[in-house]
């Protein structure tokens, strides 16, 4: 199978995804108790006033009417306006704060690797050592940190006694006060890849050709990373990939800590107002982003590792 | 009677102080005492912890177990159900669960985290299964006459309780996280004193008394560093693949 017919199945399970979800949470949210003109008028609206919003939002048709109206929206309008601030649609809302969300999910993940990688590689190359078991116990911790605990220490520790990164706020922007948030976020997935790295690393180097590599008199650093890193970095894919929706869902509270619009953010602000179109635009952002980046690192696995050619 | 004071026992002349012979950790807002706060916190975290997961356990285990044991079609949909929830980030399907409710109490937590827990030990059961399905003994007992029923529950689901009682050491450290965050954001139990809601006011008053930050996320990590620690060990002891 060609890469073009593979690209082209995979991106067509992707939209089915996305559109299976998207269906799912249009029947949930409409399932709710609570009903849009009770949240969005306010008390003192009358029945009249009432009715006319509920015919113009349609929220008086059938259900399988409203259904067939909500996939017309998505596949040609864009899912249409908001309910709470009509002067915007839908998916405006989510594009205004997705490049945020997202700029914090990849700064994550690069502080993630970044830390694991060299920590693996250290804890790796000396099993059973104080090394080794300090970078074990460091990993743990990494995972069993709360979020909502690490960020405001690391506020006060680096914006408020050292004054170095700018204090979290609106006026906050550009890649200082990115740190932080990175760090705050990126910890947790630090853990896991460093854990994961480590046991991939510990398979690799006892290969054959590992021992090869050494015999023919490569450098040590040459074997590690040319070698060994290659192969374990599949597996470190892998993990790297199925993490990185918990990645996208735990930036919700990285962004509530350091005050960053986001999608998260959006999508919780849209369920409390039941603004049904923008919380389903923001459900349709999370699906399509994951669905883009799993594609990506299906790709990556075929750099890394040439053994893996890309198949049905 | 878990603690000597209420945790919502209200005391307006003793706001945010620090520890005292009546207080030992000291007050936070309205005067509450924070050791009963930490001490029923502790409890809700163990009763929405161990019940998520034992929850999550079985559906994840059934599903994902049988439907790897019965092969075929059946399998191949709950591996793309199980993937496809995976996918999904599972902090934005609890906050969508809870919003969906009122006043969101132990219960709807417990549902809601309930929601997404399962697909991980679905993942682990069917990996099990698949590996032990055509195992000699399996064999055996199927050339013996044993029913498929009887054959998944005595035969092939105790052999693959190592790796599932692990995953759940993990889990439990885990629900206690997304606890703490989703009380953060203001859906969690409102009537329950919890950790995560401590932590919260911590934050807030974080540089006049960073005492309240302090035990909430020591409490926190301490716990979920525990159960990883306990995770670990067990995979070490239990675990044939490593």
């Amino acid at each position: 199978m060609s890469t073009l017919a593979f690209l082209l199945r995979r991106a067509g399970a992707g939209v089915l995804t996305v559109f299976l979800v998207a269906s799912l949470c249009f029947v949930a949210l409409h399932a709710l108790p609570g009903d849009p003109s009770d949240v969005l008028l306010d008390e003192t609206a009358s029945a009249v006033d009432r009715a006319a919003f509920r015919a113009r939002l349609h929220l008086d048709d059938p259900l399988p009417a409203q259904y067939a109206r909500f996939v017309g929206d998505l596949v040609l309008r864009g899912l249409g306006r908001s309910f709470t601030h009509p002067d915007r649609t839908a998916f405006g809302a989510v594009a205004e704060v997705w490049p945020s969300t997202l700029a914090l999910a990849l700064a994550a993940v690069a502080v993630a690797w970044t830390l694991a990688i060299p920590l693996a590689l250290l804890a790796a190359t000396r099993p059973g050592t104080r090394t080794d078991a300090a970078v074990g116990v460091g990993s743990l911790l990494g995972m069993a940190l709360p979020s909502l605990w690490v960020g405001p220490l690391l506020v006060l520790l680096f914006c408020v006694r050292l004054g170095w990164l700018p204090f979290p706020g609106p006026d906050a922007v550009g890649p200082a006060a990115l740190v932080l948030p990175a760090l705050t976020l990126g910890a947790g997935l630090a853990g896991i890849l460093t854990r994961m790295g480590r046991g991939a690393l510990r398979e690799v180097l006892r290969e054959p050709y590992i021992a090869t590599a050494r015999a023919k008199g490569l450098a040590e650093s040459t074997v590690l990373i040319r070698h060994a890193l290659r192969s374990a970095l599949v597996p470190l894919l892998t993990v790297g990939g199925a993490q990185l929706s918990a990645l996208l869902g735990g930036a919700v509270v990285t962004e509530r800590i350091f005050e960053r619009p986001g999608l998260g953010l959006l999508f919780l602000d849209a369920l409390m107002q039941r603004d049904v179109p923008v919380a389903l635009a923001c459900v349709v952002a999370f699906a399509a982003t994951v669905a883009v980046v799993q594609l990506a690192i299906d790709l990556l696995y075929a750099v890394v590792d040439p053994r893996i050619r890309v198949a049905a | 009677m878990l603690s000597p004071r209420s945790p919502r026992a209200i005391d307006l002349a003793h706001v945010l102080e620090g520890p005292t012979a009546a207080h030992p950790l000291g007050t936070a807002d309205n005067g509450v005492d924070v050791l009963a706060v930490l001490l029923h916190g502790a409890r809700l975290a163990g009763e929405v912890s161990v019940a998520t997961v034992l929850i999550s356990l079985a559906v994840g285990a059934l599903l994902g177990g049988s439907a790897a044991f019965a092969g075929g079609r059946i399998a191949a949909v709950v591996a793309r159900v199980t993937d496809a929830a995976q996918s999904f980030p599972s902090v934005i399907v609890n906050m969508a669960v809870l919003a969906l409710v009122s006043r969101p109490g132990v219960v709807h937590l417990i549902a809601a985290l309930s929601v997404t827990g399962w697909v991980g030990y679905a993942r682990v059961a069917r990996a099990e299964v698949l590996r032990l399905r055509e195992r000699e003994f399996v064999q055996a007992a199927r050339a013996l006459g044993a029913s498929p029923a009887r054959l998944f529950f005595r035969h092939v689901l105790p052999n693959a309780t190592g790796p599932l009682v692990v995953q759940a050491t993990f889990g439990l450290g885990a629900v206690v996280l997304a606890e703490a965050s989703l009380s953060f954001l203001g859906l969690g139990p409102g009537a329950s004193a919890s950790w995560g809601s401590l932590l919260d006011q911590g934050t807030a008053h974080l540089l006049q008394t960073p005492r309240l930050a302090m035990v909430a996320g020591v409490a926190i990590t301490a716990t979920v560093l525990g159960f990883n620690l306990s995770g670990d060990w067990l995979r070490d002891r239990l675990d044939p693949r490593d």
